[in-house]
């Protein structure tokens, strides 16, 4: 089970709260993460990456245990603390100044 | 009884705002959508239920939002605006090119017969449509055609901001961009031309150029659709051939600089503009808050002051954030971008605040019910 930690506007678009447990089959990466959550709440397709070449939104960001994942390339096996659900993927909006 | 319904967008969220025919009274109802810009929303002419809202976000980029019960409740539809094949470039900032990037919507038009289609204007500039309610858009991509090469940015993006349906030629578009000019369709949208003859830009190197011209606005009355209105960047201009000519109309305007133009509900030769102090100063001239209008059509204006701020007043109203009722009297609605939404129930002779406190005001539309 994996766990996904979403961040307010999308909680709210995709109607959760609190984290969202999706299972995967085959490699856990950003790319199958992005692809289940997005089968389950298509509403989400188009806020965290494009619709046509998948490249991430500039102010989305991706931590897990504790690193930014964010510039690493999408099909990347993700730590094994978030394969297993010991640690959650952490979308986030980039942090705005001022 | 005749009752009003103002949709309003802001920087932080939409607000539904109600009233009945005496416009005196309203109910507040939102935020909807907390926290996202809502660039524009407005109401089928045939079923005022329903209404599309535009959402975005820096962060999360663009939703579509559409009620079927005039703004009660909301259902997320298509958001994906892909452009047709593959795009080309445009003029940036630097004089190079620059590939077309989708980055939000900023106009919404709903058709005049079919609450199904619906268009949308984009930045970077582009018309989109859809024929099911949302759910999918297509790019009209004739429109870059234009000399789209050639079109660039303004200070705000590259927008197409104003959609202006003909009631009567359904095959006649109009659509205004920033910072390329007018353009018109006679063929549903599938090919345009630049109607930009009798603008002059001191800002770009060619002032009396075929393209890029920064149209903030243009405006007709639905009797005569081929009479337009438009506030320039600077310049308030008239057509009475469907665009193919322009005359300036500024007259006695304090400043021709603004963003929104409309025209009164019943009478077609009175307009009204916001004069704005200067492209480097978004505010009004001397901090007061004063709509012109001119009942000859232009070059005879009349400041509209009783009610409004007339010291110390520094908002800007932007190019969509002006509307008008098809009551009689008809009121005329505007938002700010301090968050103040003025209406008038007597066609601009007296205003009153109706909501003083709002996010930035970045649109206003009015639906009069029956």
């Amino acid at each position: 089970m994996i766990r996904v930690a979403l961040p307010f506007h999308l909680r709210k678009l995709a109607k959760v709260e609190g984290e969202v447990e999706l299972d995967i089959t085959g490699p856990v990466t950003q790319c199958s993460i992005l692809n289940a959550l997005e089968a389950r709440y298509p509403v989400l397709r188009g806020t965290i990456r494009d619709h046509v070449t998948f490249k991430r939104r500039a102010f989305v960001r991706f931590f897990a245990c504790e690193q930014d994942l964010s510039h690493d390339p999408p099909d990347t096996p993700l730590p094994d603390a978030v394969a297993t659900g010991a640690e959650s993927f952490v979308v986030l909006g980039a942090m705005a100044g001022g | 009884m005749s009752a009003v319904r103002l949709l309003v967008g802001t920087r932080k969220g939409a607000f539904v705002l109600t009233s009945d025919g005496k416009r005196d009274q309203w109910k507040i109802d939102g935020p909807h959508f907390a926290g996202w810009e809502i660039y524009h929303l407005k109401g089928s002419p045939v079923d005022p239920n329903r209404i599309y809202a535009s959402q975005s976000s820096g962060w999360f980029g663009q939703l579509i939002q559409r009620s079927q019960d005039g703004g009660k409740t909301w259902e997320p539809v298509g958001n994906e605006f892909v452009y047709d094949g593959t795009p080309g470039t445009h003029q940036w900032y630097d004089g190079t090119q620059h590939p077309w990037e989708f980055k939000r919507v900023w106009h919404l038009e709903p058709s005049l017969t079919d609450p199904d289609i619906a268009y949308a204007g984009v930045e970077d500039a582009a018309l989109f449509r859809t024929k099911d309610g949302g759910k999918s858009w297509q790019e009209l991509p004739g429109l870059r055609g234009a000399k789209g090469n050639l079109w660039q940015p303004g200070a705000g993006g590259m927008c197409l901001h104003t959609i202006l349906l003909d009631p009567s030629n359904s095959e006649r578009i109009f659509v205004a961009i920033s910072a390329a000019g007018a353009f018109r369709s006679d063929d549903a949208g599938q090919t345009w031309r630049p109607i930009n003859q009798g603008l002059r830009s001191e800002q770009i190197p060619d002032p009396e150029a075929e393209v890029g011209h920064c149209v903030h606005r243009i405006a007709m009355h639905s009797s005569r659709p081929g009479v337009l209105f438009m506030q320039k960047h600077w310049d308030v201009m008239r057509s009475e051939n469907a665009g193919d000519s322009w005359n300036e109309v500024s007259g006695n305007l304090p400043s021709d600089f603004g963003f929104p133009i409309d025209v009164h509900a019943h009478e077609p030769e009175t307009i009204y503009v916001v004069p704005i102090k200067s492209d480097s100063e978004h505010f009004p001239p001397d901090g007061k808050l004063r709509v012109y209008r001119s009942r000859s059509g232009g070059n005879e204006w009349e400041a509209l002051t009783n009610g409004l701020p007339q010291s110390d007043c520094y908002v800007n109203v932007l190019r969509d954030a002006m509307c008008i009722d098809s009551l009689d009297k008809c009121g005329v609605y505007f938002g700010t971008t301090g968050g103040q939404v003025y209406g008038s129930a007597d066609a601009g002779d007296t205003w009153k605040p109706i909501v003083r406190d709002l996010p930035a005001v970045l649109s206003v539309e009015v639906q009069t019910l029956a």
